[in-house]
């Protein structure tokens, strides 16, 4: 009794899983069950019941209701799709003037709306390609395929790789310092010299155009939530949702909105990079000081200068962990959106890991991870940059820049020039280096590769062996055979312990939805991949980060380390675990362990640091040892932030399992990659991908109200 | 009078959804504990006083006094639930946005508690922020603000950043800032509580030079009572938003209006704060002894020259014409007498 009166929240925790073990056992699978594979839909048994709601016929196998809900939610895939495809074909035609033919044509309002948009984008596109790579597209734009046939010379020439390269590295310059300058250089060397030129501007086109597009966007809505309370509260959910809505979900939408091809990669990035923008311009504006608004009021700016001037500048910190987030997410989406035909270095990363070809994949992933480097540090030397006032600088100061630029392309063009003559027959190297015309490490790689492979395939089998047979078939099978209401359980009685009655409905909620569509096992086999991902990965984030706390050098390396890291396109985590285990289940859940290990490390380090020195003083005066010190005072006050860690390692987990689909997994990701392929796919995918940000917006409310709890009890908000 | 630089007539500010009704339905009669308990929070509560031109009032009270709420209320940062404020003769709740800023951009200056520096700017781009914001042209901007950073003493570090700066240079940006545009009034919101007690009492004497120099018409917040005594022309004690005593500091000290005012007199050291001639008698034909004293003397810096004679000594006015007298136990009295009675 005693006991239970001091540490009540404890035995309800020992009830709640007392509870929770009893259903699970007393409730048995019913002998007809097949796990995942009962549930297609499509297949048609005389032992399916079926129901129609919407005029649409849903069939299922119908069990015991405590076992498994009947998938009640079957017709919204179906509905999604119908709907979408009326408001594209069907909906509000209208007459509208097509130039080409010099005639009005019937056409449905959205499909001219979206076919506008695309075109925009296609040619904003194509305008930088060219300009990096030569073309005619853009001439096209303006005249027509028939002037071009007539003009031969009418195309945009493309710059010479070496000019590119001077240019970045003169941005670079001018932006940072020699620092940047060098760097900027050496990736564009490296790029060039290593044949990956032509794929490489191709995705930095994409880029060019996808992250400023988004940053505005981002930017604007983030404002508007900021000045009106309407506009944030319809953000808010859709804002919660696309924070853990897989990326791969929103693709198929897309494609039947936009179709397929880099404008519908650009529109999908936004639709992913913008959320975060918005959420990080909303941080950073609530988050200035009221008396820097009075100053700049009292200044007499206008609304207008007081955002620019004032709110912005200063919630800068903030902004710019957006314009990072930004440009991550549009690098991941360089690869993802090879998917749906985006040209680039993505698309050539897929054909090689498709191909098993691990050295290719390599070269073209760290062209990614190295552009995206790049850009990041630039965008960030940008806004960080300064206007000197004083100094009378002289003319050759003043356009400096300028002036080198020019002096580099007279140099580029004359060595084009001579190179033209210098590499008479095939290509002319000092003018660009055709893909997979300059040196490879490809063989070496894969050299590698097949060594490991002959030196440690009884090692790494025997390891993928017991991991498969002896750890996850036996995790996967106890989530599997989780009955419905046991889960109910579980998750509403952890939301009403931490949260009350409101926490326990709202994910009561969410569970609800997942457990009503007709992918409730593979549901579970997400959460099963990710969770175990998220148990690993916290045990190493944890341990990484509090032994990397202990000293100021290490912390520092630690968390330049994770930045680095964060900046990988995440579809690149899956080149060195496909490198040592092949396509199995472990090369996924070993590319989330170190991807969700990012945040894991990243938070704890966090967390310790934000513990106040005077508590450290306090400690020491007291005389803790390190362990005392680290269990007594360091976690229990660093604990609400790195829960916050652990929110974003489950977020990412599950991002990495959903990707990992490509490897071939039996869980939700499957389904989204199948409904790519699918003609109706776009609700499936949608549905699908609504269930997966559930799973994470579930533990994200659970874990949001116990961190709010915690800081309310410990008095840090 | 009729120079009233800052008048304000009956101001109310009252925060709470149906602020305007319940102040309606009160009539004039704001009670703070029934307005809370209808949530509404009473932050002024019925203030009338005027500020002429180049006075410097200074309003004192404890934090949730209302005190900064008043200062917003005149600057209009805040609206005014109800009242009249006139700034030089023009009502400030009539003015629409485009002429308010205008006000703001001619007229008005004002320094903060936590100084409220732009951090991505220089100390110089600080300055120069509100002539920026102006359209001034970009050289004219520069030089003004390059005086304003001679004025306050931070020469040599205009290219420092805020952050890279201490508190009490930090603040001299902030009132370097809010002169910049040369404004005719200065609204200072506590400039120097965030400040250690010897660099505040070096800003303190180098804003009275400032001031002795700029002559703007001041009003100038603050919770530290020595502070508000220091430097004020009048002084305004506010509890509850009710402006409790608007006087002249010898006049607070001497004849404290209400308990609560009395409170924060007894440990004032008023030799310090009174002149002779708040303590001097009118002339009558008594024998005076030789010694003469100014009647805008500081007790404090005369009092042992008094004490040594016996009888009355002659007061003084600029012209030396004799214009009160002053026994060497009214000295006594003043600066002793006052304690006994309340110990």
């Amino acid at each position: 009794m005693e006991l239970l009166k001091r540490y009540p929240k404890l035995f309800q925790w020992l009830f709640l899983l007392v509870v929770f073990f009893t259903l699970c056992f007393a409730i048995d699978v019913p002998e007809t069950y097949k796990f995942i594979r009962g549930q297609a839909e499509f297949i048609k048994d005389p032992n399916q019941s079926t129901y129609t709601l919407f005029g649409i016929e849903v069939r299922y196998y119908a069990f015991d209701t405590l076992w498994r809900l009947p998938p009640l939610l079957g017709w919204l895939p179906i509905w999604i799709n119908d709907s979408l495809f009326f408001l594209l074909n069907d909906w509000m035609p209208m007459e509208f003037w097509n130039a080409d033919t010099q005639t009005y044509k019937t056409r449905p309002l959205v499909l001219q709306i979206t076919r506008n948009i695309t075109a925009i984008m296609t040619f904003f596109i194509e305008l930088i390609r060219e300009i990096l790579l030569g073309g005619v597209e853009t001439v096209v734009t303006f005249t027509s395929w028939d002037w071009i046939s007539e003009n031969p010379w009418a195309k945009l020439p493309g710059l010479p790789w070496t000019i590119v390269a001077a240019g970045a590295a003169i941005l670079g310059y001018k932006l940072s310092g020699k620092g940047l300058a060098v760097f900027a250089g050496i990736v564009m060397i490296y790029i060039s010299v290593f044949g990956q030129w032509k794929p490489s501007m191709q995705t930095l086109s994409f880029i060019l155009v996808a992250a400023p597009l988004s940053f505005i966007f981002g930017l604007s809505l983030g404002i508007m939530a900021f000045k009106s309370k309407r506009v944030e509260k319809a953000l808010h959910p859709i804002l919660l949702v696309m924070q853990t809505m897989p990326q791969y979900a929103v693709l198929v939408p897309a494609i039947v909105l936009f179709g397929v091809g880099d404008h519908a990669a650009v529109i999908i990035t936004m639709v992913v990079a913008v959320p975060p923008m918005i959420l990080l311009t909303l941080l950073g504006l609530r988050g200035v000081s009221p008396e820097v608004i009075e100053a700049g009021r009292m200044s007499g700016c206008n609304n207008w200068q007081l955002m620019f001037n004032v709110l912005i500048p200063t919630a800068r910190r903030d902004i710019l962990i957006g314009v990072n987030q930004v440009i991550m997410v549009c690098f991941s989406m360089a690869v993802i959106s090879a998917f749906i035909g985006a040209k680039g270095l993505g698309f050539n990363l897929l054909l090689a890991l498709n191909q098993l070809n691990i050295g290719l994949a390599l070269e073209a992933g760290l062209c990614i991870s190295l552009i995206a480097i790049l850009l990041d540090k630039m965008s960030l030397a940008w806004a960080n940059k300064q206007t000197d006032y004083f100094g009378s600088l002289t003319f050759f100061e003043l356009h400096k820049s300028g002036l080198f630029f020019a002096g580099a392309v007279l140099v580029a063009l004359i060595l084009a020039y001579i190179g033209s003559f210098y590499f008479k027959e095939g290509f002319n190297y000092l003018y660009e280096i055709p893909h997979n015309k300059g040196i490879s490490t490809a063989d070496f790689w894969n050299k590698g590769v097949d060594w490991i492979w002959d030196t440690f395939f009884h090692t790494l089998k025997i390891f993928n062996t017991w991991l498969i047979v002896d750890v996850l078939q036996p995790m996967r099978a106890a989530f599997l055979r989780m009955p419905v209401v046991a889960t109910f359980v579980l998750v509403m009685g952890a939301g009403y312990i931490i949260g009350g009655i409101r926490t326990a409905f709202v994910v009561g909620g969410l569970t609800m939805f997942i457990a009503l569509s007709p992918w409730w096992d593979r549901a579970l086999v997400t959460t099963y991949m990710a969770t175990f991902g998220v148990i690993i990965s916290c045990t190493i984030g944890v341990t990484v980060g509090t032994l990397c706390s202990q000293n100021e050098y290490t912390k520092n390396f630690m968390l330049a380390v994770c930045d680095i890291f964060q900046t990988f396109p995440s579809f690149v985590y899956l080149i060195p675990v496909m490198m040592l285990f092949g396509v199995t289940d472990t090369s996924v859940l070993i590319a989330v362990i170190v991807y969700a290990t990012i945040p894991a490390t990243r938070y704890t380090i966090e967390g310790l640091r934000s513990v106040p020195a005077a508590l450290h003083d306090a400690g020491s005066m007291s005389g803790v040892t390190k362990v005392q010190r680290l269990l007594n005072i360091e976690f229990p006050i660093a604990f609400p932030h790195m829960m916050l860690g652990l929110n974003q390692t489950i977020v990412f987990a599950l991002f990495m399992v959903i990707i990992g689909a490509f490897i071939g997994t039996e869980d939700l990701g499957q389904y989204i990659l199948k409904a790519l392929s699918d003609k109706k796919g776009a609700g499936i995918g949608l549905t699908l991908g609504i269930c997966v940000a559930f799973i994470g917006l579930i533990f994200d409310n659970l874990i949001r109200t116990w961190v709010e709890k915690r800081k309310k009890h410990l008095g840090i908000s | 009078m009729t120079d009233a630089v800052i008048k304000c007539d009956s101001v109310y500010k009252i925060f709470g959804t149906n602020a305007k009704k319940m102040l309606q339905e009160a009539n004039g009669n704001v009670d703070a504990k029934t307005f809370q308990e209808n949530g509404c929070i009473v932050g002024v509560n019925n203030a009338s006083f005027e500020v002429s031109k180049g006075e410097m009032l200074v309003v004192m009270g404890l934090s949730g006094s209302g005190k900064s709420t008043l200062l917003r209320c005149i600057s209009r940062l805040t609206d005014a639930t109800a009242g009249k404020i006139y700034i030089d003769g023009q009502d400030l709740l009539s003015l629409n946005n485009k002429e308010l800023i205008e006000l703001r951009r001619n007229k008005m200056g004002m320094v903060f508690q936590s100084f409220a520096l732009l951090p991505h700017k220089t100390v110089l781009e600080n300055i120069a922020f509100p002539l920026q914001i102006k359209g001034v042209e970009d050289q004219e901007c520069i030089n003004k603000a390059m005086d304003m950073v001679k004025l306050v003493g931070l020469d040599g570090r205009e290219n420092y950043f805020p952050r890279e700066l201490s508190g009490g240079q930090q603040q001299r940006v902030g009132i370097a800032r809010s002169l910049a545009v040369e404004p005719d009034i200065w609204f200072l919101d506590e400039p120097f509580s965030a400040l250690d007690p010897l660099i505040r009492k070096e800003m303190q004497d180098e804003f009275l030079r400032l001031q002795a120099k700029l002559q703007k018409t001041i009003m100038f917040i603050t919770h530290d009572f020595d502070e508000a005594l220091k430097l004020a022309d009048r002084i305004a004690i506010m509890k509850d938003g009710i402006i409790e005593q608007l006087d002249t500091p010898a006049k607070i000290v001497l004849n404290p209006a209400t308990e609560y005012v009395r409170k924060f007199t007894e440990e004032v050291p008023r030799e310090k704060v009174l002149k002779i001639e708040d303590v001097m008698e009118k002339p009558n034909n008594e024998n005076l002894s030789d010694l003469k004293v100014s009647k805008n003397e500081i007790i404090e810096n005369v009092a042992e020259k008094i004490l040594t004679q016996e009888k009355s000594v002659a007061v003084i006015d600029e012209n030396n014409k004799i214009v009160g007298t002053l026994h060497p136990s009214k000295i006594i009295h003043t600066v002793f007498g006052g304690r006994k009675n309340n110990g």
